[in-house]
């Protein structure tokens, strides 16, 4: 199967089979290897990425539903660290094993762009799907108030 | 400050040992060789040591020895380089070292050298190791600069990368050093008094930016299910159900081998591996796999939730001797002549890792079978290239390591059977494969820490003293339950600690602090009710058990003050404290929680915490594993449960292995950390022990009523209120 989309920016076309996911064909098929695989079930947000704008889950996104629309990566959010929510993840040191951390950044760059100004609620509710391991939870509410109040 | 570069993981030992020009010290009992070369034979005698690179243009190559499993210690152990040679930290750049533990090991469990990243101890099992690595360094600049300049080298100092000549005014910087110089006959051992005391450190104990961070929140970080190699093939296996059973026969492997793209079947020891063009035909094809697996495993009829019985009957058996692990004084005239005696259970489930990265590694076998290449993220590296090397039929030394980052250890990544699977399916794949486990492969087959029943016994003077203690185990899990059952800085006079073990054949393992865990929950809950009953003040039972331990006091004292203890708590909540110890950092913890009375929800509001860990390196780093570990201990203790029916794990991902997320996170940690000249301890694990303890005497503030069983889930709560 053959699917149009964009992705980070640019047009691409890419050939999977006809069930592929977003997720693996992100990785494998197009090298963009920091959208991460942690639970294939939508149950972790590792794999969190922006489907127009809107955070999703890519192991559950069928490549069908990709076609002709926009996706964004943490690739594509910046690779130099300096998208806002980046420099904020490292002013506040949040990673540990920073597996998880594309996901919990991508789902925190798709709540500020519908809500500049989160409440702590907002963003418990908004952030409760990407689970940490290692537990930076009160590292990422931090870095994403930090954020809020530079924008 | 700048933070440092990171190069990973590509290094390998013969570009290493060749190196790029510059200058590398490489410090044999007293000798280094300069510029070390393949053909230098020297090099290859196995007792060389070689830590820093330092190149003409001032740079420093730093080798980080441990894993970096989200602990810091990448970071942590080369500024413990630099600190004693006096770099510049913008001027670092930390590579992986190569696995060598004859060179790069510190002392292992069992005496040797080893590099394994295990207990908490990176930081110190190698503050010794490395801080001399770095004041020999610096000897050797010294050295060079006093033969260039022709003065004493005693009268030479340096300041961040710069060898200065007072005297004369003469400076010159590493770099320039790096451009002519030689090696010393012997390198002195730089005794400690020469080295830097902790009023002189320029890096340790100062918030330098973690290196491996930046690749982290871009996507660029690798671990090893990043890896891709040209001609990759992909490999899923389905396991065994329960734990010693072997497949007999694979039903439908005529219309498995149908699936477009899958390439072959591999039958294992404990299951049946599919080789595929695609991780997600080889993830298709192993679901439909349909065997048939052999009967009459051990663990066939474990039930674990039935054997909290047989635990509670085996603890209560006077017949059965386990193993004694500490028995002082008389327990049994102790209890028998008690003004009063106590006596409860406490009790634990399995708790699965749930590292979020799963298990996966890739392997790459030379066409003639000869060699290979490995890409592991491992907390043990040395084993799991052997494990490779065994799988393969080959010598280690054939097997070139590739450390990847870890996406989540916590334990599980110390065993190394994945990469057995991996190497036995590149080796029929005759192409490079990445294996990769499923989430659910990852529970099913999963090694979990122990579940136990805690038989907890005391006796108490007129005054309300402890004056008998007896602490009983029993569980399947052998020496894994027994990690902090002692407790080295309360005294009591008559005491007996006791493990009962039954092999149920399930498989367990180490895992964050392992038995610390439920023994501190266990230990600390129990003194509360003593006190409770008694109607001494929590925290002045834990002093006057502590009398003879001031550092232990001062955490106690500190944690206590940090949450106002003596004050009432908020309307509607409680407070609990709770003190222990793991990989000799002392911790005390203070929980303030509420509880849903309707749905039985326990709120963490605040958790105030104390932390003597000796000195300090990276403070910042102390906090975030001391925040990380008070939310994987809260998690395990609130709903964490792994359960077995018939042998077979009954979770399968994480909508039914409950791990905390971030809106039961406690709103607010506070950790202090207590200043000290002491050599450093862990702090990988120290946060998480005293969680349970603290939990359970909070809602027993609250409440009236104890919870004796982890994990405290709203349904366990709700029964607990209504009885």
């Amino acid at each position: 199967m053959k699917t149009t989309f964009n992705l980070n920016g640019k047009t691409v076309q890419v050939e999977t089979l006809s069930d592929a996911t977003l997720l693996w064909t992100l990785r494998d098929h197009l090298g963009l290897t920091g959208t991460k695989y942690g639970c294939g079930e939508a149950l972790c947000g590792a794999c969190t990425v922006h489907l127009d704008g809107m955070a999703v889950r890519s192991c559950t996104t069928p490549m069908s539903m990709v076609t002709n629309r926009s996706v964004t990566t943490i690739e594509g959010l910046s690779n130099d660290n300096s998208h806002p929510l980046q420099k904020a993840w490292i002013e506040e040191q949040v990673p540990q094993c920073g597996y998880c951390q594309s996901g919990q950044i991508m789902q925190a760059a798709a709540l500020l762009q519908n809500n500049s100004h989160p409440t702590r609620e907002q963003i418990l509710a908004q952030m409760n799907g990407v689970i940490c391991r290692c537990g930076t939870y009160t590292r990422i509410v931090r870095a994403i108030e930090r954020t809020a109040q530079n924008l | 400050m700048e933070s440092a570069k990171t190069i990973i993981p590509k290094i390998s030992r013969r570009k290493f040992l060749v190196g790029a020009g510059g200058f590398t010290f490489l410090i044999t009992t007293g000798v280094i060789w300069p510029k070390l070369s393949a053909e230098n034979k020297t090099a290859n005698d196995g007792t060389i040591t070689a830590w820093v690179h330092l190149q003409p243009d001032g740079k420093v190559i730093i080798y980080n020895p441990a894993a970096e499993m989200g602990q810091g210690s990448m970071t942590a152990l080369p500024v413990l380089i630099a600190e004693e040679m006096d770099v510049d930290w913008s001027m670092v750049i930390i590579e992986n070292s190569p696995i060598i533990p004859e060179i790069y090991g510190s002392r292992g469990f069992r005496g040797g050298k080893s590099m394994i990243t295990v207990g908490s101890r990176a930081v110190s099992g190698y503050y010794e190791i490395l801080r001399q690595a770095g004041a020999q360094a610096r000897y050797v600049l010294l050295y060079n600069a006093a033969q260039k300049w022709n003065v004493p080298i005693q009268e030479l100092t340096t300041d961040a990368g710069v060898v200065i000549h007072k005297s004369s005014g003469k400076k010159m910087l590493y770099g320039e050093i790096a451009e002519f110089a030689k090696s010393p006959d012997k390198i002195p051992k730089i005794p400690k008094e020469q080295m830097k005391q902790p009023g002189q450190f320029r890096l340790i104990g100062k918030n330098i930016p973690r290196c491996d961070i930046p690749g982290k929140v871009n996507g660029s970080a690798i671990f090893a299910i990043d890896i891709q190699l040209p001609d990759m093939v992909y490999g899923a296996i389905s396991r065994t159900p329960v734990n010693g059973a072997r497949p007999v026969n694979v039903l439908n492997k005529d219309s498995i081998m149908e699936i477009d793209g899958v390439i072959d079947l591999v039958t294992l020891e404990h299951g049946v591996g599919v080789i595929a063009n695609s991780i997600e035909t080889a993830f298709k094809a192993k679901k439909q796999l349909h065997i048939q697996w052999s009967e009459g495993a051990k663990a066939a009829n474990y039930n674990s939730v039935e054997a909290f019985e047989k635990y509670e009957n085996m603890a209560g058996d006077a017949s059965i001797k386990g193993n004694v692990i500490k028995d002082e004084g008389n327990i049994t005239n102790a209890l028998q002549n008690a003004e009063k005696t106590y006596s409860s259970d406490y009790k634990n489930d399995f708790a699965y890792h749930a590292q979020i990265e799963p298990l996966n590694a890739v392997v790459s076998v030379a066409p003639d079978g000869s060699s290979a290449e490995l890409w592991v993220g491992s907390q043990a590296p040395v084993s799991a290239r052997r494990a490779a090397a065994q799988a393969l039929g080959i010598a280690e030394t054939k097997v070139e390591i590739h450390p990847c980052y870890l996406g989540g250890g916590f334990g599980r990544r110390s065993m190394s059977g994945y990469v057995s699977e991996a190497a036995l399916l590149a080796k029929r794949a005759g192409k490079p494969l990445k294996l990769v486990w499923t989430r659910e492969d990852d529970i099913a087959y999963g090694a979990f820490r122990p579940m136990s029943v805690q038989r907890m016994q005391a006796g108490v003077d007129k005054s309300g003293n402890i004056v008998g203690w007896s602490h009983i185990v029993v569980g399947t899990g052998g020496r894994l339950m027994t990690s902090g059952v002692n407790t080295l800085f309360y005294t009591f006079p008559n005491q007996h600690i006791e493990m009962r073990n039954v092999d149920e054949g399930v498989r367990t393992k180490h895992w964050r602090a392992v038995g610390h865990g439920p023994n501190k929950f266990a230990i600390e809950a129990f003194i509360d009710e003593i006190a409770a009953d008694q109607k001494i003040d929590p925290v002045e039972i834990r002093k006057r058990l502590m009398k003879n331990h001031p550092r232990a006091l001062k955490v106690l004292e500190t944690a206590a003050k940090m949450a106002n203890w003596g004050t009432p708590p908020p309307p509607g909540r409680g407070r609990g404290i709770a003190f222990a110890e793991r990989s000799g950092s002392l911790t005390a913890g203070v929980c303030e929680l509420s509880v849903d009375r309707n749905s039985g929800r326990i709120q963490v509001h605040n958790f105030w915490v104390a932390l003597d860990a000796g000195v300090v390196i990276q403070p910042d780093n102390v906090l975030a594993q001391s925040e990380g570990s008070i939310i994987f201990g809260l998690s395990s203790v609130l709903s964490e449960s792994l359960t077995f029916k018939k042998g077979k794990v009954q979770q399968s991902n994480f909508h039914d292995y409950n791990v905390m997320r971030i809106a039961d996170a406690p709103e607010n940690i506070e950790i202090k950390i207590i200043p000290s000249n002491e050599r450093p301890s862990g702090v990988g694990e120290a946060a998480l022990p005293f969680v349970g303890g603290a939990v359970s005497n909070a809602f027993a503030n609250l409440t009236g009523i104890r919870l004796r069983h982890i994990p405290f889930t709203p349904d366990k709560v709700l029964e607990a209120l209504s009885s």
